[in-house]
């Protein structure tokens, strides 16, 4: 129960600096901060690589690789492509 | 060396905040995302030696099946295609929750200790949130991609048949937390809760697309924190959060710039067109001049302040390059131009801005709103490009319009309006557009892109 209560004290934390960073951020980047963020979200990856690497039974081999492979796609697709979109707000500035 | 992990993964937590942070401004942009980069890797890599692993070869294999396809997508995609990609990406990391809130589960049973109840709890949350946010992206996708229709479906019963999904899918959710051992509650609450979400994206029309692109970005965070319930690991559940109030604080943004409830756009119910309302026929009836490309080239010529309200017709027929180069024609002869974008143009949050970054327009150039509207009566020409219901003035002046106190650009207020369109069908509004037929506009018919080129091509001769 502690680690649970421990854990919901830093979500509810984390919320607050999440809504404190975001809430500067101009219109003209909200589409990178939207695949910025959705790269981030693909932390998942932590998880599904623990899965699939502890071979607890076939099952939770399959699950765990399937996870690492979507989680994957999320994580290096959104940090690629944020950052091809950022190159081309930096180029003129 | 679990503490050393532990500090690894505070230190990688660190990297996304200050990631996040650096997003905020176009000159660190580039440098934040490449903080949230190097925080991941250092994530994985730490995971890698946890020492439940006791083997890496499938690890490896899917990180490099994954990689390569997410590499391929984000070097592939097209700017225009951006917001399919955005859902498409949201929807991964749901259904990565799923299956890894799945796996947890099961190696939970075979353990054969009674699961604690915040972790079938947590377990339950993470199918459920996961489920939802991968097939209601899935269905983003398809709309945006045009390959279900784009405008909102609604059927009759759907709120009940959405009703009884939600009440069958906590029922599910308390079965699971009862009964962890009985593992096909667990996959049935995922396939209700898929259902939920395809269901509640489905009555979503086009126009309202960027509120729910940003709330499955929403979501996908929540998820990543469920699971990071799940499996105790304080990365996942604060960069999970981080990410649950990014996309909670745009959601939020861009239904102010509709002027309506986050209810009222995920249930599709768009204010009915008032029965007083005004017809087309009365609001255009022998009203609308139309214009040449040369009288619109002679009109800029005269010029000496342009505003472009770019839209989504801007995005559709690729007219993002051939609008840069008139600017930059225009400018060339001493006449200033800048652009007026509105938050909700396009289909997703800051869609015409990376559209017109593309394009090589300065960002320097992209005022928003507020900033428009401060001194558009000053503009002598106003050019509207595949954008309708963000500049109709009926949400202004008709209390009684479906739009009625929406924020729109006042392009009204301009000089001179001219507005490039193929006809005078309405907007996602399904209202007519009063500004047509106003004295000082000239509509110029035609395909966005083609329309551009005829005036760069009707300046240079000029």
């Amino acid at each position: 129960m502690e680690m649970f209560i421990m854990g919901l004290t830093i979500f509810a934390l984390a919320i607050f600096v999440g809504f404190e960073i975001i809430t500067k951020i101009p219109p003209t980047l909200h589409t990178p901060l939207m695949s910025g963020s959705n790269a981030i979200s693909g932390i998942t990856v932590v998880g599904a690589v623990l899965s699939s690497g502890s071979q607890d039974t076939m099952t939770t081999t399959i699950l765990g690789v399937l996870a690492v492979i979507f989680a994957t796609i999320n994580v290096v697709g959104g940090f690629m492509v944020t950052n091809r979109m950022l190159a081309m707000f930096k180029k003129k500035s | 060396m679990s503490a050393l992990i532990n500090i690894g993964y505070l230190v990688a937590s660190v990297l996304f905040i200050l990631g996040l942070k650096g997003l905020t401004h176009p000159r660190t942009a580039v440098r934040g995302n490449l903080l949230g980069a190097v925080g991941m890797l250092l994530a994985v890599l730490l995971t890698l030696t946890n020492q439940r692993i006791i083997s890496y070869e499938w690890i490896i294999l899917g990180l490099i099946i994954g990689g390569a396809i997410g590499a391929a997508l984000a070097i592939k995609i097209e700017m225009t295609s951006m917001p399919e990609l955005v859902a498409v990406f949201n929807g991964f990391g749901g259904i990565a929750s799923v299956l890894v809130a799945g796996a947890a589960l099961l190696e939970n049973t075979l353990t054969a200790e009674v699961p604690v109840m915040q972790l079938t709890v947590a377990i339950a949350v993470s199918g459920l949130i996961g489920a939802v946010t991968f097939w209601g992206s899935l269905v983003a996708f398809g709309k945006l991609k045009g390959l279900i229709g784009d405008n909102a479906i609604l059927f009759s019963g759907q709120q009940i048949i959405n009703a009884i999904l939600a009440v069958t899918v906590l029922a599910l959710s308390c079965w699971v937390v009862v009964d962890p051992a009985n593992g096909m509650a667990y996959w049935l609450l995922v396939g209700v809760a898929s259902a939920l979400g395809v269901l509640l994206v489905i009555p979503v029309g086009g126009a309202d697309m960027p509120v729910v692109v940003a709330l499955l970005n929403s979501y996908s965070g929540l998820a990543a924190a469920a699971t990071g319930f799940v499996l105790s690991n304080n990365v996942l559940i604060i960069t999970g959060s981080l990410v649950g109030a990014s996309g909670l604080i745009l959601t939020q943004i861009m239904c102010k710039a509709m002027n309506r409830s986050l209810t009222n756009v995920l249930f599709g119910v768009m204010a009915p067109v008032g029965d007083g309302g005004p017809s087309a026929d009365d609001v255009y009836g022998g009203k609308v001049k139309s214009a040449s490309p040369e009288e619109v080239a002679l009109l800029f010529d005269a010029a000496r302040r342009v505003s472009i309200i770019p839209g989504y017709g801007m995005a559709v027929s690729q007219a993002q390059h051939p609008v840069a180069t008139l600017a930059a024609l225009l400018e060339s002869r001493g006449i200033t131009v800048e652009y007026g974008v509105h938050p909700v143009a396009g289909r997703m949050p800051g869609h015409m801005n990376v559209l017109l970054a593309e394009a090589d327009v300065p960002y320097e150039a992209l005022r928003d709103m507020d900033e428009t509207n401060l001194d558009i009566d000053q503009v002598d020409v106003a050019l509207v490009i595949g954008a309708n219901d963000v500049v109709n003035p009926m949400a202004r002046t008709d209390p009684s319009s479906p739009i009625a106190g929406m924020p729109i650009i006042d392009v009204d207020k301009a000089k001179t309006v001219v507005i490039i369109k193929r006809s005078l069908s309405p907007g996602f509004a399904g209202i007519p557009n009063p500004l047509f037929a106003l004295d000082n506009s000239l509509m110029l018919f035609g395909d966005g892109k083609k329309m551009v080129l005829d005036i760069i091509a009707a300046l240079k001769e000029a």
